[in-house]
């Protein structure tokens, strides 16, 4: 039988040094989350370069050159290695919400959270030498 | 501490696609990321390998199930972070209405985009 645990209130952010762990994914997974729906916006404002781009001129077509100056900056390839970031815990946490929701590993959970910092965390250091190269 | 815990008869249907979005975005973001990154670097991308992929027709599907699930996932996200809140009545309202608006105009100039990206001209 479900039973209900009161957590208090996390939207209260004054209490954070009271924290769970459970509670920093809580938080963790609505940042990541409102960073990667500021992005889906902004990726498709970019992308849209692509309507009326002229094969033509490639590769100096709106589309190729945008894409292109962007990833010559050096504070976007940064901003794309924690954008790896975000999403990565993102899934790792939300496949740890899913199993919690089927009502697997709830005793585990706090376990579970720090694998998710952690792998993210990995993922991320091992991701710099990629998106770093030839900026 | 719960000796069983479920949180399945808590929801409708915003809370259950919520959930099935998220298990689609997890093999669809994760296949973005890792072809258009590691396999294709970005800095390396051009129209004419954009317009090579979009040109098949599992990956353009693909894509369009990705922008669809992305959206109603990011923008139902941002309603139930907005409920969490505590807001209600109008401002419930008007939170519903405005995300929608916005889910659907990304939707449709998503399409747009993915539809120059297949090269088609309509």
């Amino acid at each position: 039988m479900a039973q209900t645990y009161d957590r208090g209130a996390v939207e209260d952010v004054g209490r954070w040094r009271e924290f769970s762990a459970g509670m920093w994914a809580w938080v963790l997974h609505k940042f990541t989350g409102w960073v990667l729906v500021g992005y889906l916006f902004t990726h498709i404002a970019v992308l849209s370069t692509a309507i009326g781009a002229d094969p033509a001129a490639a590769p100096q077509d709106l589309y190729t050159t945008t894409l292109v100056g962007l990833e010559d900056l050096l504070v976007v390839r940064l901003l794309e290695v924690g954008l790896l970031a975000v999403a990565v815990f993102h899934m790792l946490n939300g496949i740890r919400l899913l199993f919690i929701d089927l009502g697997l590993g709830l005793e585990r959970q706090d376990q579970s959270f720090y694998a998710s910092l952690i792998i993210t965390g990995a993922i991320a250091v091992a991701s710099v030498p990629t998106f770093l190269a030839g900026v | 501490m719960a000796e069983y815990y479920s949180s399945f008869e808590s929801g409708g249907w915003g809370w259950f696609l919520q959930r099935i979005t998220a298990v689609v975005l997890i093999g669809t973001l994760a296949f973005h990321f890792f072809l258009l990154h590691f396999v294709n670097h970005a800095a390396e991308i051009t129209l004419a390998g954009t317009q090579a992929r979009m040109s098949q027709v599992g990956y353009f599907l693909t894509m369009i199930v990705f922008l669809v699930t992305a959206t109603f996932h990011g923008v139902n996200g941002v309603y139930n972070a907005l409920l969490n809140q505590g807001i209600s009545g109008t401002q419930k309202r008007v939170a519903k209405f405005g995300l929608s608006l916005a889910g659907l105009l990304l939707i449709v100039q998503g399409v747009r985009v993915a539809i120059a990206m297949a090269g088609i001209s309509l």
